[in-house]
């Protein structure tokens, strides 16, 4: 090889690159070494987490812990999927670019907007990418009202992007869990770009969207809902809310937990919208001899084109998660989406009136939810989450340190997989870690 | 699609533009030449009537599957009317760019920007 | 059956009503009606139309439609800049492991140790390796970083008491750049490329002033040149007060041989899902993890893993740190795509200092092999080199003359390419040379792999210099043929339409 290029070395290819850049010594990292090896050493790092096999697992904050059936691990494994690049190429990529087609398709189901689009990166940042968007669709409106309820994730990840867009942003606080109506129809304005509301909100309280989002109809603001995809077969949808645009953390659709990532943000409009849409389209087409066939539709938005007036920089996104979620949704169908979104519901009712009887815990508010809600500890949350922890339970979210005002309180998720045993102990749980520092004190 | 061409009776700007003057108004549009780079259009966004276009400067984009295009101002003024047939089908500005294919009409504020303009044989010249 | 003439269905499309694969558990708590627990207003009327297939049906369905997918596992991804070298399944096999794939991102950290140890080690790999030594992994692909680049360097000038406006970059950048300046409010100026294919730096000089606040630059380029005015250049931008920024999508050239710290990068963003062997997925999911320099350490994005000494005797800890005054703050939820590190890190275990070294280097051996097969005979032709000199990773070619001479594009070319069993190279990119082909082997690549596909070049021109045609009506043998992308974009249909 050497011989064909005309060198005797490959060290005279790198001549290139000068001499006191040349790095004279090894990278300082071990050797390599040989996949059993590789292997142990990972398996170890895993070992050490506390993960939903060792702890009973009533965490979320946008994140659950659903069970993922098997069918979709074993499509997502297949190399076809797994290693091809974007579908630039259309005619070589007919079934990613499918695939898409009918991640799509589902996701506009889901939230009754027309067009989806293949997905960002995950829920809080795509909240930021739909407030770029509303800048350019009311031509220029640089203020957001956002409501307290919204993920706090998400509410921090806008104000990181806003310092880049010239954004201001004002916050509308929660009353007994739910957004402040007031409050927000007197902070939206003619200046108001976009009013950003969450359903169900971040202390699991669900959001009378429609008559919030008045206010935004007004004044000609974008009304863009953050949804749990998981919900959605219950819970009125926010197209028919009156949503402009409906996106959220796509995680608990066919994806694992992975200590955050990754996971996949879909991201849905109404049809006006679409031009101004982030992230890829599959369209469907013909091909020369008539065959039906997909392609990467509305290119001209996206960075590789437009550049710097791009409707987004997104270019690698979460293909493979979007797919997952895809296959999910197929397994649960029609009748089991919705089922499933009834068992959540009724189990939270369950899990809300057994930790509500138990002394020392509360609710910390009574708005209705769907699958995940908040009580308040008559002891300190940290003390009771270790003490639950040491009984194999990860009893909740601490509130205290996004929300300063529920210092004292405690997000509690149910998933189908707290069974009514699981429940009812960690409602004993509670019980037991209260008391026992009522008695400490 | 059209065959090349570049009606005489038309004035035309180095950024692949035509005007046709008619007293005080003129029309705009893009060439034979620039549809032809530009590929099938497949969207093309109208400003809005009662904006102001200057010479020189883009005024809208006209986008094929691959590309989006500026389209430049041959003259300056405000336009009192757009082509609104374009929405449902862009493809006339590739069928029929002098004509069919308009983009906008403008009430002209700097009639001596004319002298700037190329004739079609200068402008065919140019191309090379 | 030959899959061209496969009948395609969407998963809507075999939708046969009453039919399921889910079996869900019993409730086994009490069920009264959903009316009683939430109000009706709240509650939605129909369910969304979901497909109702059983699962056989869905196994079959996506099985087809993986194989009307070429990918890397299959064949030669010759992508500049994509770097599509081969995804080890060791990586799938440890992220998997429920210690990783099955831990919630608000476990406690002290439950977490494994996961906060092993994203620590990444961080400090990547330091390494970039020769920068604070590094978060928050961004999650390379755009991602590039906006947390540009959003850490108004934060570096504002904290100096200034606002500046303008950010350079080449011409030759790759598109994120320039959406990512748009995105973070600058905005972009071009600098131009020289004939050796580095910056013009006559240009850059008449460009470097106090209102530019970066130059975002990759090193090589997509040209797969390095520069060798680097230092100068650095030495520029950082008496003019900006920072300098790294897109590290060319890194996969230089590791264990150069380091953009050394350069004298402030900034570097990472792609995981290129030069540490992430799998594309199709789109996705990837990481794009930022290193950056002592002053730019304060401004980084919170939290940041770090790892503490117990002073008691007992090990290090590792844990997320909120307190970080001068952060950014959050570009994302929770910490980042842990299952994305989990595989870099394996990979980067597995490879070792040696191992990477040698990746780049074979990598750069690879390139400059195919290259000099590809300025042979017909390709040496009609798609010549467009910068001729040794090139690093990747090379760029021009179908300027083909088109010319044989009357057939570069994306004829790209498209007859398909029937023969490769993925084109990038095409129509970068946008200085025309009807470019941008082409990275990577090291995975055997010289059997790269000697047949400079023969299906050759082939390909061939065929073009006695029949034009072929390429221009090309592929002929894949799922499907050309497709009409003026009808799905003119008319978008980007749904099935429901019922």
């Amino acid at each position: 090889m050497l011989a064909a290029i005309g060198v005797d070395s490959v060290d005279e290819l790198f001549a290139q690159v000068p001499e006191p850049l040349r790095l004279d010594r090894p990278l300082r990292l071990p050797e390599g070494m040989s996949e059993v090896e590789a292997y142990e050493r990972l398996a170890e790092l895993a070992a050490r987490n506390a993960d939903c096999e060792e702890q009973v697992c009533f965490l979320g904050a946008g994140m659950y812990d659903h069970y993922v059936p098997a069918i979709v691990d074993a499509i997502t494994q297949r190399s076809e999927f797994l290693t091809p690049y974007t579908p630039y190429q259309p005619e070589i990529s007919q079934g990613g670019l499918q695939a898409m087609f009918e991640f799509q398709t589902a996701m506009s189901e889901l939230t009754a907007l027309p067009v989806a689009t293949a997905g960002l990166y995950e829920g809080p940042s795509s909240v930021a990418s739909a407030a770029y968007l509303a800048i350019g669709a009311t031509k220029g409106r640089r203020r957001f009202v956002v409501s307290r309820g919204v993920h706090p994730h998400s509410r921090e990840t806008l104000a990181t992007y806003a310092v880049g867009f010239g954004a201001e942003i004002e916050e509308v606080g929660l009353e007994d869990g739910l957004t402040d109506a007031a409050a927000l129809a007197r902070a939206v304005d003619g200046e108001t770009a976009a009013v950003i509301l969450q359903s169900p909100n971040f202390l699991g309280s669900i959001e009378d969207v429609e008559a919030l989002g008045a206010a935004a109809k007004q004044h000609g603001a974008l009304l863009v809902v953050a949804v749990d995809p998981m919900t959605l077969g219950v819970l009125r949808p926010p197209g028919e809310c009156g949503a402009d645009i409906a996106l959220g953390e796509g995680q608990p659709l066919g994806n694992r937990l992975d200590f955050g990532g990754p996971s996949f943000g879909f991201f849905c409009g109404a049809e006006e919208l679409i031009r101004k849409m982030p992230g890829r389209i599959a369209g469907e087409t013909d091909d020369v001899d008539g065959r039906r066939g997909f392609v990467l539709a509305l290119q001209t938005r996206e960075q590789h084109i437009r550049r710097e007036k791009a409707t987004h920089n997104i270019c690698t996104a979460q293909a493979l998660n979007a797919l997952a979620a895809t296959i999910h949704l197929a397994w649960l169908g029609r009748e089991g989406y919705r089922e499933l979104g009834e068992l959540l519901v009724r189990r939270t009712a369950y899990a809300r009136e057994r930790l509500a009887a138990v002394p020392g815990v509360e609710l910390l508010h009574e708005a209705p939810v769907a699958r995940e809600f908040a009580v308040r500890l008559d002891a300190p949350v940290a003390t009771v989450l270790e003490r639950c922890a040491e009984r194999g339970i990860a009893a909740g979210y601490p509130l205290g340190r996004e929300y300063p005002e529920h210092e004292d309180g405690l997000l509690v998720a149910i998933t189908e997989r707290r069974t009514r045993a699981q429940i009812d102990d960690l409602a004993e749980a509670l019980g037991v870690a209260v008391a026992a520092e009522a008695v400490a004190v | 699609m059209a065959d090349a061409s570049y009606p005489e009776e038309l004035l035309y700007h180095p950024d692949h533009d035509w005007a046709q003057v008619d007293g005080e108004q003129a029309t705009f549009g893009i060439t034979w030449y620039a549809q032809d780079s530009l590929g099938e259009v497949v969207f093309y966004d109208p400003p809005e009537v009662g904006a102001k276009v200057s010479k020189d400067s883009p005024y809208a984009e006209v986008e094929s599957v691959k590309a989006v295009s500026d389209v430049i101002a041959p003259l300056s003024g405000e336009i009192v009317e757009v082509n609104e047939a374009l929405a449902d089908a862009p493809e006339r500005i590739n069928e029929d760019p002098y004509a069919g294919g308009w983009l906008v009409k403008v009430r002209l504020s700097e009639p001596s920007e004319l002298e700037s303009l190329l004739g079609a044989a200068d402008y065919v010249a140019l191309l090379g | 059956m030959n899959q061209q003439d496969e009948q395609v269905l969407t998963i809507f499309e075999r939708s046969k009503r009453g039919r399921r694969a889910a079996v869900l558990p019993d409730a086994e708590v009490p069920e009264p009606p959903l009316e009683q627990l939430i109000p009706a207003k709240l509650l939605r009327d129909e369910p969304p139309r979901l497909p109702e297939v059983a699962e056989p049906e869905i196994v079959r369905h996506y099985n087809r439609l993986s194989r009307r997918n070429f990918d890397l596992d299959t064949g030669f991804y010759p992508l500049g800049s994509c770097t599509m070298k081969h995804n080890p399944r060791l990586n799938e096999r440890v992220a998997a492991l429920p210690g990783h794939a099955r831990l919630h991102p608000a476990q406690q950290p002290k439950r977490a140790q494994g996961a906060l140890e092993l994203m620590w080690l990444l961080q400090e790999s990547l330091a390494e390796i970039c020769g920068l030594p604070h590094v978060s992994l928050q961004p999650s692909a390379g755009s991602h970083g590039e906006l947390a680049g540009l959003l850490l360097t108004r934060a570096f000038h504002a904290d100096r008491g200034e606002a500046r406006t303008k950010v350079l970059a080449p011409d030759t950048s790759h598109g994120t750049n320039p959406a990512s300046v748009t995105m973070a409010g600058y905005e972009i100026v071009k600098v131009a490329t020289d004939e050796r294919g580095g910056v013009e730096m006559d240009d850059l000089r008449a460009k470097v002033d106090d209102e530019v606040a970066c130059l975002m630059l990759t090193n090589p380029n997509t040209l797969g040149l390095f520069d060798e005015n680097i230092a100068e250049i650095a030495g520029l931008i950082h008496e003019a007060g900006g920072t300098l920024y790294y897109d590290g999508a060319n890194l996969n050239a230089v590791m264990g041989h150069s380091r953009p710290g050394d350069m004298g990068f402030d900034i570097v963003h990472v792609n995981l899902h290129k030069s540490f062997s992430q799998p594309h997925g199709g789109g996705g999911p990837g990481a794009g993890p930022i290193a950056v320099s002592e002053r730019i350490e304060p401004f980084l994005p919170r939290p940041q893993v770090v790892r503490r000494e117990s002073g008691n005797g007992s090990g290090p800890s590792f844990d997320l740190d909120y307190e970080r005054p001068k952060s950014i703050g959050r570009l994302r939820g929770f910490q980042g795509n842990f299952g994305v590190f989990v595989r870099s890190y394996a990979y980067i275990l597995s490879l070792g200092a040696d191992g990477l070294a040698e990746a780049s280097e074979t990598a750069v051996l690879n390139a400059n092999y195919l290259k000099a097969r590809l300025a042979e005979g017909r390709a040496g032709k009609h798609v010549p080199i467009a910068f001729d000199r040794h090139c690093m990773h990747e090379f760029v070619l021009s179908g300027k003359p083909m088109k010319k001479d044989l009357g057939i594009a570069t994306l004829d070319l790209a498209k007859r390419l398909l029937d023969f069993g490769f993925h084109p190279p990038t095409v129509y990119f970068p946008l200085l040379v025309d009807e470019a082909l941008m082409v990275e082997p990577t090291e995975t690549e055997t010289k059997e792999s790269l000697d047949a596909f400079a023969e299906a070049i050759d082939q390909i021109l061939a065929e073009a210099e006695a029949d034009p045609d072929k390429a221009k009506s090309a592929p002929y043998t894949t799922p499907v043929r050309r497709l009409d992308e003026v009808k799905a974009t003119r008319k978008p249909v980007v749904r099935q339409p429901p019922g």
